[in-house]
C-alpha cells in the first residue's frame, strides 16, 4: 500500500490551484529566508559570542535605524502577500455567470447532489470538465465544509443559509472531497468525489447513461476499504463479516451501492453496531423499535428503512438517518436487500 | 492591603525562615493569602492538568498511527481531542504563565509584599478549581465530543456533558478576569520606590498587556457560553437555525474572545523570553521600549482580527478582506520582538544555562509558528489550509513551541527562587534536546499532511497520509519522555538539590535581591529600585557558576 503522498501539495486540478501554488511557494521561500535570518542569526551569535570566548560585551540599548528597518520591510512584504492573497481569493469567489449549477446538501454523514434535470446523486458529484461549475450548498443538520484539495477550494455548508463555491477543472477524472467542519461521529468518513467528465462522458451522463472506470486523480487512489477503516485486514473482515460467502451478482451489486451511497459510514457489515445497526443479520431478524413495537425484518421493512428511516427507529439507536427517497432507484434497493440477505 | 501579620523576620536566609516553612500543614496552604504559595499551587495544578491533557494527546496520536481504527472507535476519539483541547487551553496554557509564574514573580519583581488583593487572589484559585472540577464532571455524563470550540449547532444537539464543560469554562473565566484585575492594580499601585514605568521589567509589561485582554475579552466568552447553555436548556433560538438562530453567530462571539485569548496565551511567554535573553547574554535588552509597546500593539490588534477564523464560514468578502489585512499587522510587532531578542545576543557573552536553552528553543519554534501564521492570514492560502493539519501544526508551534517552551524556560529560571534548590543541569540539557527533537518530529510533518489536504479532527484518514502521521506519533513519545524527565529531575531537586544562592544567574530584577526561597513577606527590607533592570555590562566575576 502506498503510504505517502508524492508531492507536498495535491495535484493542480484547476488553473486557480496553479495560481494558489505560486503564491504558496513564494511564501515558503520568503519564510525560509526569514527563518534562516532569525534562527541562523541566533545560532551564529550563540556560537560566536559564547561566554567562554566573549568576555566583554557591547553596551547598546537600541538603534532606531535598524528598528525602523525591521518594522518597515516586513510591513511592505506583508502588504504584498496580503494583496496577492486577495487577488487569488477574489478569483476563487467570483463564479462566472454561465457556470453550471449543482445544488449540494450536506447531512450527517453524506453529501447529496441535485441536478437541473431532477436527478440526485450521493457522494458522487458529476460535473463537466473545462467548464465553470457553481455549487449552491446548504446543510440539513449541523455545519459541514466542502473541501476539494485538488482545486484548493473550501466552503462551509451551513444550516439555514446558502453558501456557494465554484471551480473549473481542467483535469477529467475523480477528485477527492473531504468534510472539513467537524460534524460528529463519522465526520472523517463523510467523503465524496467530484467526477469530472470529458465531453463524450458528459454527453453520456446527460443522456442518463452510467459512467464507469473514471480514474482517480491523486488523493484517494489508494484502495481503502470500509473494513480497513475499521482497523481490520480484508481477511479478518471476511471471516467476521461476509465470512466465506462469495458475494456475486445482485448481492455484490448491493454491496457496491452501500459503499457508493455512504451507508457504510454508519452501518458495518460485520455485526459491529456503529451509528446505526449492522447490516449483518439485519434481514430476517426480529427488529425492536424505540416505540416498543417490533417486526420481523423483511423486504418491505428494509425498503421503508431506506426511504423513510424515521418511521421505525431500532432500539438503542438515535433517529439520525436521513431519507434516501429519490436518491436510490428501485433496482438499487433490490440490490441492497439482496446484499443484506447474503450477509445473514 | 497585604495580608501579612507576622512580625518582621530577621533570620531569613538560606537555612532560616522562609515562605515554605512560614506555616505548616496542608490547611496553611489551602487558606494561604501569600501570592508565592498561590503561585506554587497554580503551578502544581497546571502541571497536573498538563499531564492529563498530554495523556489524551498520546491517545490521539496512537489512534492516528494507522489510517483506520487503531485503538479506539470514532466517538471515543472525538472525545479525546475535545478533552485534549479544552484541558490544554482552559486549564493549562491560559493559567500557565500568568497565574502560576506571574503570581509568584510579579509582586517580587515590583518589590511588593504581595498582590494588591490577596484574598481575591486566593478566590481566583478556587474559582479556577471549581471551573476545572465542573468541566471534568462531564466525563461522567457521556463525555463531550464538540471539540474545544463548541461550534453550534452541533454543540446544541450532542450529549448533555457539553453543558458541564461549557459551564466549567464559564466559571474558570472569572478566575482569569479577577487575576487580570489584581495584576493591573498591583502594577499601578505597588511598585517599589524608584521603580518608574520606564524601569518596569518587560515581564511585568507583558503581564499588564495580558491582564487588559483578560479583563476585557473574557466577559464576552462568559456571555457566549451562557447563551449556549440557555439555548440547550431553555431552547431559546440563538445559534441553532432549527430554532430560528444563526449558526455562524456563535463563531463570531466565540472568536471575539478566543482570538484575544491566543494573546493571553503567548504575551506572557514573550515576557519571560524578554527577561531571560539579556540575563544570559549579559547585555541590555535591545529595544526595551519597542518590546514593551509591541505587547500593547498586539493586545490592541488582538481585538479586531477574530474574523480570520471565519474565512470559509460564509462571512462577506468585504469582511474577509478587512480581517486578512488587519491580521497582517499582528506580524509586525511580533517580528519586532523576535528581531530584538536576537539583536540582544549580538556581541554579548552568552551562557547556556537551562533557561537560555529553552529561550533559544522558543525562538526556533515560535519563528516557525509565526511565519506559518502569515500563511493562514493570507486569504487564498487560508481557504485551502483552514481546518487541515496545517492549522494544527501552526498553533502547536505557537502554543507549545512558544508558550510552553517559555513556561518551561520560566520554571527553570525561577525554580531556584521558588524552591531554594538547584537542579541537575545535565539531565536538563538531555531532556531539552529530547523535547526539541520530539516537538519538531511531532508537529513538522503535520504541516506537510495539512498542505496535502488532511483535514483536522479526523479519526480515520486516507492511507496517503500514513507516513506523516506515523512520524508525528513517534515524535509524541519523545515529547512525553522529555517532559516526564523534566518533572522527575525537578522533583529530585526539590527533595535533595543543592541549595540555591539568592541570585544564581546574576539578574538585576528585584526578585533576585531577596533570599532563595524568599521570606514570607518577600523582602527583608523594602527594596529600592536604583536603575533600569537591564543594565548588564560585561561578565561579572561570579558569572556562569552559582
Amino acid at each position: 500500500m502506498k503510504l505517502a503522498y508524492a508531492g507536498t501539495l495535491p495535484l493542480q486540478g484547476t488553473e486557480i490551484a496553479a495560481q494558489w501554488d505560486s503564491l504558496y511557494w513564494f511564501m515558503v521561500i520568503l519564510s525560509v529566508f526569514f527563518f534562516v535570518l532569525v534562527v541562523g542569526g541566533m545560532i551564529y551569535f550563540a556560537v560566536r559570542y559564547r561566554n567562554s570566548v566573549a568576555k566583554k560585551t557591547l553596551y547598546i540599548k537600541d538603534n532606531h535605524l535598524i528598528e525602523a528597518t525591521w518594522t518597515i520591510i516586513p510591513t511592505i512584504l506583508l502588504m504584498v502577500i496580503f494583496g496577492w492573497g486577495y487577488v487569488v481569493y477574489n478569483r476563487m469567489t467570483q463564479a462566472p455567470s454561465d457556470a453550471y449549477e449543482v445544488r449540494v446538501i450536506g447531512k450527517q454523514w453524506l453529501w447529496q447532489f441535485q441536478y437541473d434535470d431532477g436527478r440526485t446523486t450521493v457522494n458522487e458529484l458529476y460535473v463537466p470538465a473545462n467548464r465553470p461549475v457553481k455549487l449552491i450548498m446548504t446543510s440539513e443538520d449541523v455545519i459541514h465544509s466542502f473541501f476539494v484539495p485538488n482545486f484548493r477550494i473550501k466552503q462551509d455548508v451551513v444550516p439555514g443559509m446558502y453558501s456557494s463555491v465554484w471551480f473549473n477543472t481542467t483535469m477529467p477524472g475523480k477528485h477527492q472531497v473531504f468534510c472539513t467542519e467537524y460534524c460528529g461521529t463519522s465526520h472523517s468518513l463523510m467523503e465524496a468525489q467530484v467526477i469530472a467528465l470529458d465531453e463524450k462522458q458528459w454527453s453520456d451522463w446527460v443522456r442518463g447513461k452510467s459512467i464507469d472506470n473514471v480514474p482517480v486523480n491523486g488523493l484517494g487512489n489508494v484502495p481503502f476499504t470500509a473494513a480497513e477503516r475499521e482497523g481490520k485486514t480484508e481477511q479478518s473482515a471476511q471471516a467476521g463479516g461476509e465470512g466465506s460467502i462469495q458475494l456475486a451478482g445482485l448481492a455484490l451489486e448491493g454491496k457496491k451501492v452501500t459503499e457508493a451511497k455512504g451507508c457504510v459510514a454508519c452501518h458495518s457489515a460485520d455485526g459491529t453496531a456503529k451509528v446505526g445497526p449492522s447490516f449483518k443479520g439485519a434481514f430476517g431478524r426480529k427488529a425492536e423499535f424505540v416505540s416498543g413495537d417490533s417486526v420481523t425484518a423483511d423486504e418491505n421493512y428494509i425498503r421503508e428503512s431506506i426511504v423513510n428511516p424515521q418511521a421505525k427507529v431500532v432500539k438503542g439507536f438515535g433517529p439520525v438517518m436521513p431519507t434516501f427517497q429519490g436518491m436510490v432507484s428501485e433496482t438499487e434497493i433490490n440490490a441492497v436487500i439482496a446484499y443484506l440477505k447474503a450477509l445473514k | 492591603m497585604t495580608s501579612t501579620t507576622t512580625t518582621v523576620s530577621h533570620s531569613s536566609g538560606e537555612h532560616g525562615h522562609h515562605y515554605l516553612n512560614h506555616s505548616k500543614g496542608l490547611w496553611s496552604w489551602l487558606t494561604t493569602l501569600d501570592h508565592k504559595r498561590i503561585g506554587v499551587m497554580y503551578l502544581y495544578t497546571v502541571i497536573l492538568f498538563f499531564l492529563l491533557g498530554g495523556l489524551f494527546a498520546l491517545g490521539i496520536r496512537l489512534e492516528l498511527f494507522t489510517p483506520g481504527r487503531t485503538i479506539m472507535d470514532a466517538d471515543t476519539y472525538n472525545k479525546f481531542f475535545t478533552y485534549h483541547g479544552a484541558i490544554m487551553v482552559f486549564l493549562v496554557i491560559i493559567p500557565s504563565i500568568p497565574a502560576a509564574l506571574g503570581n509568584f514573580v510579579l509582586p517580587m519583581m515590583l518589590g511588593a509584599k504581595d498582590v494588591a488583593f490577596p484574598r481575591l487572589n486566593l478566590l481566583s484559585y478556587y474559582i479556577f478549581m471549581l471551573g476545572a472540577v465542573v468541566a471534568l464532571t462531564s466525563l461522567f455524563f457521556n463525555g463531550v465530543d464538540t471539540g474545544w470550540t463548541f461550534y453550534t449547532p452541533y454543540s446544541i444537539r450532542t450529549s448533555t456533558g457539553t453543558i458541564f464543560v461549557v459551564l466549567g469554562a464559564f466559571i474558570a473565566g472569572f478566575s482569569s478576569i479577577l487575576t487580570g484585575l489584581n495584576f493591573i492594580v498591583t502594577i499601578h499601585k505597588l511598585r517599589a520606590p524608584g521603580l518608574t514605568w520606564g524601569r518596569l521589567p518587560l515581564f511585568c509589561w507583558a503581564l499588564y498587556a495580558t491582564s487588559i485582554i483578560q479583563v476585557l475579552a473574557t466577559p464576552v466568552l462568559a456571555i457566549t457560553l451562557l447563551l449556549l447553555i440557555a439555548e440547550r436548556v431553555l431552547k431559546v433560538g440563538i445559534f441553532d437555525p432549527a430554532l430560528g438562530g444563526d449558526a455562524v453567530l456563535f463563531q463570531h462571539f466565540f472568536w471575539f474572545y478566543s482570538h484575544p485569548a491566543v494573546y493571553i496565551m503567548i504575551l506572557p511567554g514573550m515576557g519571560v523570553i524578554s527577561e531571560i535573553m539579556p540575563v544570559f547574554s549579559r547585555k541590555p535588552i535591545f529595544g526595551y521600549r519597542a518590546i514593551a509597546y509591541s505587547s500593547f500593539g498586539i493586545a490592541l490588534i488582538a481585538f479586531i482580527v477574530w474574523g480570520h477564523h471565519l474565512f470559509v464560514s460564509g462571512q462577506s468578502e468585504m469582511a474577509n478582506f478587512l480581517f486578512s489585512l488587519i491580521t497582517m499587522f499582528v506580524a509586525v510587532p511580533t517580528g519586532i520582538k523576535v528581531f530584538s531578542w536576537v539583536a540582544t545576543m549580538y556581541r554579548g557573552s552568552i551562557r547556556f544555562n537551562v533557561p537560555m536553552l529553552y529561550a533559544l528553543g522558543f525562538l526556533e519554534l515560535f519563528t516557525i509558528g509565526g511565519l506559518t501564521g502569515v500563511f493562514l492570514a493570507t486569504l487564498a492560502i487560508d481557504i485551502h489550509m483552514t481546518d487541515t493539519y496545517f492549522v494544527i501544526a501552526h498553533f502547536h508551534y505557537v502554543m507549545v513551541g512558544g508558550t510552553l517552551m517559555a513556561f518551561t524556560a520560566g520554571i527553570h529560571y525561577w525554580f531556584p527562587k521558588m524552591s531554594g534548590k538547584m537542579y541537575d543541569e545535565k539531565a536538563a540539557l538531555y531532556s531539552f534536546i529530547m523535547i526539541l527533537v520530539g516537538f519538531n518530529l511531532t508537529f513538522f510533518p503535520q504541516f506537510i499532511a495539512g498542505a496535502q489536504g488532511m483535514p483536522r479532527r479526523y479519526w480515520s484518514y486516507l492511507p496517503e497520509f500514513t507516513l506523516m502521521n506515523q512520524l508525528s506519533t513517534v515524535g509524541s513519545w519523545f515529547l512525553f519522555a522529555g517532559f516526564s524527565w523534566v518533572a522527575i529531575y525537578l522533583w529530585k531537586a526539590m527533595k535533595s538539590g543543592a541549595p540555591a544562592p539568592a541570585n544564581p544567574w546574576d539578574s538585576l530584577t528585584l526578585e533576585w535581591q531577596s533570599p532563595s526561597p524568599p521570606p514570607h513577606e518577600n523582602f527583608l527590607e523594602t527594596p529600592v529600585c536604583k536603575e533600569w533592570p537591564y543594565e548588564y555590562r560585561s561578565q561579572p566575576a561570579s558569572a556562569g557558576k552559582a
